[in-house]
């Protein structure tokens, strides 16, 4: 199981570690570190290294790299998805999941990586249960354990551990009954030079954040639940009703939660809401290149499209440009070869353009390499798939809840290649 | 919690702005003494806040640890939070302060009484972490009572503390009879405690791989399913995991495993759907595949995978290595899917090159349009490593999909029309290989190619070009010119460029004699009179000594027709393929390769099979379903069939792998004794060749089939097969004898030593023995008995020793034995039992034989009834072995057993790793069939044994270890 654990920034340096077994001394990082060196951006360093007498297998979140070090035959898939859970639990609790945010709790954060593991086996790993046994910091709490010396570790146990729901703890109350139910698609997609989509896909997630009292049992069903052949489920959610009825039933953990993920892909049923015509030319020869970009709606379901940004890595050769756009601000980083052109909301009576030259190192041949143009989006109030949930029930209590339901659909990985 | 405050203490280097760094200093001496005043008040409240304060600077590295007597007095408290600190102390200092930590036992003892059973939880949690061996033993008490607490959470937690202990203390845990009282535990109502006691028992189970620990019956596997329903997600991938190490009796009960364990496949967590596929992979195998459901559970398997390709990076990593097992073991899982391995732009390179790998193994006719637009759009990526390889796999579906070949030619020259350097070399590269494929089928790009000539700069593409040069002279107006060119910088090119160079000049020679003799002698001797590199020397020789003595061979050689490259060479061993499919989701299925090649301390780890056709299943298959690996559309061979596996290993002569294994030797009537180089032999090949060019171009074209030579084989390969000519198979040697070992120690044979081995002559086992006297007086009346034993080996005739043993006198004793005593089966098997008497005394000793004296001469197996035996023998009787540190070539090693009676049946050759298959017979007529596997510059052997009496394996195994070091 899981023996030790390092927190390492992009740097390089290891800035805490713990051990759940025995300590093992930090020098087995330096197999990682040479891993890096080799890989030299951070995002591709191979999430499973082997050492001649430990595994260690690693994730990358927030610049910071999680390293543990397993000794035995594991899963890594369970040791991945561990890491990234004590990373979620971190920004639950501090908001973000940064080196100077866990440098400032350290108390807290070595709490939590004892209540999580016991002996490498996970214990407690949900958000809930933690929050029972270990609080999280407040401004008055540390002000107040400065001068008492006081200790965040809560005076209970962890009651929920003992039911068959264990993500949802006893006794909770609020004065306000809400859940709301957030339905966020993003779409990836690969397009083509000729505009033709190369690939296309949705992933939907349902976040759910529900405050509500007691232990209500909740149901959830959908408009159009034959969209969704492919989907994966918070533990709380029942699968034989899924299987039987195509609705969602489940007493729901505390606060906020994923409540599922989906995944459309076949083809007919992604959309694609922009078009992008581009032009991005080299000359042979001469040290300049030109591009013209113009983007357009293509299939917005009505709705108004925002928060339109146009991401494009250059060549290296690339060292300036000279653009003008009819709508929003574009930059271009000279150092990591980056246009940024950030174009705000699409009107579709006015197409955003952005055109010009690109000046290029003098003597330098055509670029080998085709830049590639990145699009982030939203739509708000729309999922791209069709989805729509029909009615949310609740049994159990007795209070009439407040509900809602928002849609938003975003870009994800979004990809036009030149 | 251990060590907790070093650990803190290494983090001293935080900035002083940090809210818990204030703490950071080192504690003065009046801080202490307050503390221990207030944690020994008589107030409650006061006391609390000391030990909070303790804890506090304890926790920010301060060392408290003078206070342990004052803190452990605080333990017995009712207030849960004074507690939970207590514990966090005695955890982080028990280590240092042993003597005091056993202060704390009573404590434990008590609170795994109380009346809260998380608190009962607490202490037994607590009570592991302290690695303190003297305390370990007080804990054994509380922790049996708490293993069989009424409430589920102390139960729980209570199972996980003896994989703690185990770890601290396993013989102590043995000697408790902690571990069947966890096995108990897999039969508990509560799925918590059911997961738990499995995860621990899993973690007990790596340190003894051979235990029986996890015994699994239909109805421990049915308490299992239940309780997967409804543990947490790590519970379920422990359930899983254990699960698919059980082998389902018959069809009926795999279904209905699998059809308990395929909701799994829509869980949140990545692990657990994938230690669901990983059972539902294994129990397939046992399913009818005319079964409706069969079908189902394919459907049902591909969009989980594809949903583990939109989880983060590191996710995705570990999920594409086991789709790579997974569409090479069922390919139609996936065959819809290819979309959904295009690279994007931003993924990162681990996983662009595993997605391009898995596009590979997917493309087919039907998807091959859309997989070439795509490798050719990743050909103008940045990434140069990613570039590579896509240009590569561009030539790979040239040679997968026939169909797709033009198609692909046609791409790799528009992107050599790049003229970008490195694509141009790969591209190169990949053509070559094409030409190799399909001969005489795209020479006409051939011009193309040459126009690259000068920009080739790494020496594998320069090697392919100029393999393409030689290969194609007579079509290539100015080849002498190009290879000319290349031959100015010849020693400073690499090897592999040297070697192809005089090939191709070779070739060249013999296709236009005339023209390129200067040529041809000018590389000769650069070959073998300026080069120090031995390979690239023979070679010149042998060229030269070919082309001297007889140049019609020389040609029959040189040009002879190559073996097509066939399918893909880069697929995973059908045999290692179903281990790892056994073991998906583990490190192993990321590695691709087995456990017991990597995991530390796994000598005697258990190879999983899948449950297939050999297996109980058979009867209730249809008889085509032989053929696991599926589908009808799957791609001929790249999946060799289960069935065929055997007859697939063992016809080694008929696809013989690309590029690897020696060709078989010439048949020409070389004659290695005439040294006159390029003497009258290249003269006549040049006179006549004005005459009978016609002759020869025939004789070119039609080279026998019977010769394959090598083109570009390692060269060595090739030159022992040459000089091995006379000698043919290698000179079996002699069978190794053990040396011999004392026996009787002169100690115990009142002054009698016998020293002894054992072996066997010419068919005869001899026990050959040195007797020395070490006593004062002299020895007679010598005669030896043996006690029954596993084989029945007894004296063929009395102990010959004639002459009385005089003090100090050594002699040296043959006694010949026969294996029709009676027989007793003893432990170890080769355990013999031996009495000697003389005038002095009866002495007894007991010995053990090589259990190699005991293989019989004929124990050759027929290749047809070796395949047939050994899917005939079930696969519980098969284990597997390492012999580590052993430098012997397979051909040697082979040569070395059959001194030994243990015959090669077959050798075959995959990814450089030499596969022999062998056998041994008994006197007892009992077989052995074995499985040799060796990898070229690995010292690590691993051998299967099949054997119908499982127990010799052991034996047998010792014998090969033996025989093969020395």
């Amino acid at each position: 199981m899981i023996h030790s654990l390092f927190l390492i920034n992009h740097t390089g340096d290891i800035f805490l570690e713990k051990h759940w077994k025995s300590v093992i001394s930090r020098s087995v990082c330096d197999y990682f570190f040479e891993a890096k060196e080799k890989a030299e951006d951070p995002e591709n360093v191979p999430p499973v290294l082997y050492t001649p007498h430990h595994y260690l297998v690693s994730i990358y979140r927030g610049k910071l790299f999680f390293l543990s070090v397993i000794q035995t035959e594991v899963s890594p898939l369970f040791v991945i998805e561990f890491l990234h859970r004590v990373a979620d639990i971190f920004q639950d609790y501090f908001g973000e999941c940064s080196e100077a945010v866990i440098k400032d709790n350290v108390v807290i954060v070595y709490a939590l990586l004892e209540e999580m593991l016991d002996n490498g086996f996970p214990l407690a790993t949900e958000s809930n249960v933690l929050k029972e046994m270990i609080r999280p910091p407040t401004i008055l709490r540390s002000v107040v354990n400065t001068l008492t010396g006081g200790s965040n570790v809560g005076d209970t146990l962890p009651a929920g551990q003992l039911s068959n729901i264990p993500w949802r703890r006893a006794g909770v109350k609020y004065t306000n009954n809400e859940a709301y139910f957030d339905v966020i698609e993003e779409i990836d997609a690969i397009v083509d030079k000729s505009g033709t989509t190369v690939f296309a896909e949705i992933q939907g997630v349902i976040e759910a954040c529900v405050r509500l009292t007691g232990m209500p049992d909740l149901t959830l069903s959908f408009m159009n639940p034959r969209l969704l052949d492919d989907v994966s489920f918070h533990p709380c959610v029942r699968f034989k009703r899924w299987e039987s009825e195509r609705v969602l039933s489940f007493i729901p953990p505390d606060g906020n939660f994923r409540l599922m993920s989906y995944h459309v892909s076949s083809q007919n049923l992604v959309a694609i809401p922009v078009y992008v015509k581009q032009n991005i030319s080299f000359l042979e020869t001469g040290a300049c290149g030109r591009l013209d970009i113009t983007i357009g709606p293509k299939q917005t379901m009505g709705k108004m499209v925002e928060g339109l940004k146009v991401t494009i890595h250059m060549p290296k050769m690339v060292l300036s440009v000279n653009l003008t756009a009819t709508q929003g601000t574009h930059t271009y980083d000279l150092t990591a070869k980056v246009l940024v052109w950030d174009v705000g909301k699409l009107n579709p009576q006015k197409l955003p353009n952005l055109r010009g030259s690109l000046s290029m190192q003098s003597g330098a041949p055509k670029p080998e390499d085709n830049p590639s143009i990145n699009m982030d989006l939203k739509i708000q109030q729309l999922a791209i798939s069709g989805l729509k949930v029909s009615r949310l029930d609740m049994h159990g209590e007795k209070y009439k809840p407040f509900k809602g339901v928002k849609y938003l659909t975003k870009a994800g990985k979004f990809q036009v290649r030149t | 919690m251990q060590e907790w405050a070093n650990q803190l203490c290494e983090s001293r280097q935080f900035g002083s702005k940090m809210t818990d760094s204030k703490y950071f200093t080192t504690t003065k001496k009046g801080e202490i003494f307050e503390l221990k005043a207030e944690l020994n008040s008589d107030k409650k409240e006061k006391k609390k806040e000391a030990v909070k304060k303790v804890i506090a600077s304890m926790t920010v590295g301060k060392d408290v640890s003078a206070l342990f007597p004052d803190v452990v007095n605080c333990m017995q408290t009712d207030n849960l939070e004074l507690k939970k600190l207590v514990y966090l102390y005695l955890m982080n200092y028990a280590k240092s302060q042993p003597d005091m930590a056993i202060m704390a036992v009573n404590t434990f003892v008590k609170d795994c009484e109380d009346p809260n059973p998380l608190i009962r939880a607490l202490a037994v949690r607590t009570m592991g972490c302290i690695r303190v061996d003297k305390i370990t033993e007080y804990l054994c008490e509380p922790l049996r009572k708490c293993l069989k607490d009424e409430d589920p959470y102390v139960r729980k937690t209570a199972a996980v503390c003896v994989a703690k202990l185990h770890d601290i203390n396993a013989q102590l845990v043995e000697d408790q009879g902690f571990l069947d009282t966890l096995k108990d535990l897999i039969s508990d109502s509560n799925p918590m405690v059911v997961a738990n006691a499995v995860a621990a028992l899993s973690e007990i189970a790596e340190s003894h791989p051979n235990s029986n620990l996890m015994d699994l019956n239909p109805q421990t596997i049915n308490k299992l399913l239940t309780a997967l329903n409804e543990c947490t997600e790590w519970g379920q991938i422990f359930i899983l995991d254990c699960l698919a190490n059980y082998t389902p009796r018959d069809d009926r009960e795999s279904q209905s495993i699998c059809e308990r364990v395929t909701p799994r496949l829509s869980h949140a967590n990545s692990a657990v759907v994938l230690s669901a596929v990983k059972v539902l992979m294994k129990f397939m195998e046992m399913l009818p595949k005319d079964l409706d459901y069969y079908g189902t559970l394919l459907k049902k398997l591909a969009p989980p995978l594809v949903t583990l390709l939109s989880a983060e990076p590191e996710l995705q990593y570990v999920a594409l290595r086991n789709i790579n097992l997974i569409v090479q073991r069922r390919p139609e899982i996936l065959k819809h899917e290819m979309k959904v391995f295009f690279v994007k732009y931003n993924d990162p390179i681990y996983v662009k090159l595993e997605k391009l790998d898995i596009m590979i193994r997917l493309a087919s006719q039907a998807n091959i349009a859309q997989v070439l637009a795509e490798l050719k759009e990743y050909a103008t990526e940045v990434d140069v490593d990613f570039v590579r390889k896509a240009v590569r796999a561009i030539g790979r579906c040239a040679i997968k999909v026939e169909q797709s070949a033009e198609r692909c030619v046609s791409t790799l020259l528009d992107l050599i029309q790049t003229k970008v350097n490195y694509v141009v070399q790969e591209a190169i590269v990949v053509i070559k290989d094409i030409f190799r494929k399909y001969p005489n089928k795209y020479e006409s790009v051939i011009a193309t190619l040459c126009e690259n000539l000068d920009s080739l700069d790494e020496p594998e593409a320069r090697a392919a070009m100029i393999w393409i040069v030689g290969e194609y002279a007579e079509r290539i107006d100015n080849a002498d010119e190009l290879l000319e060119s290349f031959l100015e910088g010849f020693h400073d090119e690499s090897t592999q460029v040297q070697l192809q160079l005089l090939t191709a000049i070779v070739k060249l020679f013999l296709k236009k004699p005339t023209e390129t003799q200067e040529l041809v002698q000018q590389v000769l001797s650069l070959a073998t009179q300026d080069s120090d590199n031995p390979d690239l020397r023979d070679r010149g020789y042998i060229y030269w000594r070919l082309l001297s003595t007889d140049p019609v061979a020389a040609k029959e050689v040189v040009l002879a027709e190559k073996p097509l490259i066939s399918e893909e060479t880069d697929l995973i061993e059908p045999t290692l393929l179903e281990e790892l499919i056994c073991h998906i989701g583990t490190l192993a299925s990321v590695y691709h390769k087995p456990p017991s090649a990597f995991v530390e301390g796994s000598r005697g780890v258990q190879h999983k099979r899948l449950p297939g056709s050999t297996g109980l299943g058979e009867s209730l298959e249809s008889p085509d379903t032989g053929s696991a690996a599926g589908g009808s559309d799957a791609p001929p061979a790249v999946i060799p069939s289960q069935g065929d596996l055997l007859g697939d290993l063992l016809n080694l002569d008929l696809t013989p792998p690309a590029t690897t294994g020696p060709p078989p030797p010439p048949t020409s009537g070389m004659q290695l004794g005439a040294m006159d180089l390029l003497g009258g032999g290249l003269d006549s090949l040049l006179g006549g060749d004005l005459g009978g060019s016609s002759a020869m171009g025939a004789g070119f074209g039609a080279a026998p089939a019977a010769s394959p030579a090598s083109f570009s084989a390692p060269v060595s390969g090739g030159l022992d097969d040459l000089f091995d000519l006379g000698g043919g198979v290698g000179m079996p040697m002699g069978a190794y004898n053990p040396p011999k070992t004392v026996w009787l120690p002169a100690m115990k044979g009142k002054g009698l030593e016998i020293s002894g081995t054992f072996a066997r002559r010419a068919g005869i086992i001899q026990m050959e023995m040195t007797l020395i006297n070490k006593a004062m007086s002299v020895m007679t009346d010598f005669a030896i008995q043996f006690n029954r034993n596993s084989f029945g080996i007894a004296p063929a005739g009395p102990l010959q020793v004639l002459t009385p043993l005089s003090p100090n006198q050594t002699i040296e004793v043959a006694l010949p034995l026969n294996t029709v005593g009676p027989v007793m089966k003893m432990d170890p098997l080769n355990n013999l039992q031996v009495a000697v008497k003389n005038n002095i005394d009866v002495f007894y000793f007991s010995c053990q034989y090589p259990i190699s004296v005991l293989f019989v001469e004929d124990g050759k197996m027929e290749r047809q009834v070796f395949l047939a035996t050994w899917k005939d023998i079930p696969n519980d009787n098969e284990s597997q072995f390492q012999i580590k540190d052993c430098h012997l070539n397979s051909d040697a090693a082979s040569s070395k057993l059959q001194g030994s009676n243990i015959f090669t049946i077959a050798k075959r050759t995959v990814d450089g790793q030499d596969m022999l298959y062998q056998s041994m017979k008994l006197t007892n007529s009992i077989w052995v069939l074995a499985e040799l596997r060796v990898q070229a510059g690995n010292p690590t052997y691993t051998i299967s044994l099949k054997c119908r009496a499982p127990e010799v394996s052991q034996c047998v195994f010792q014998t090969y270890e033996a025989v093969l070091k020395n």
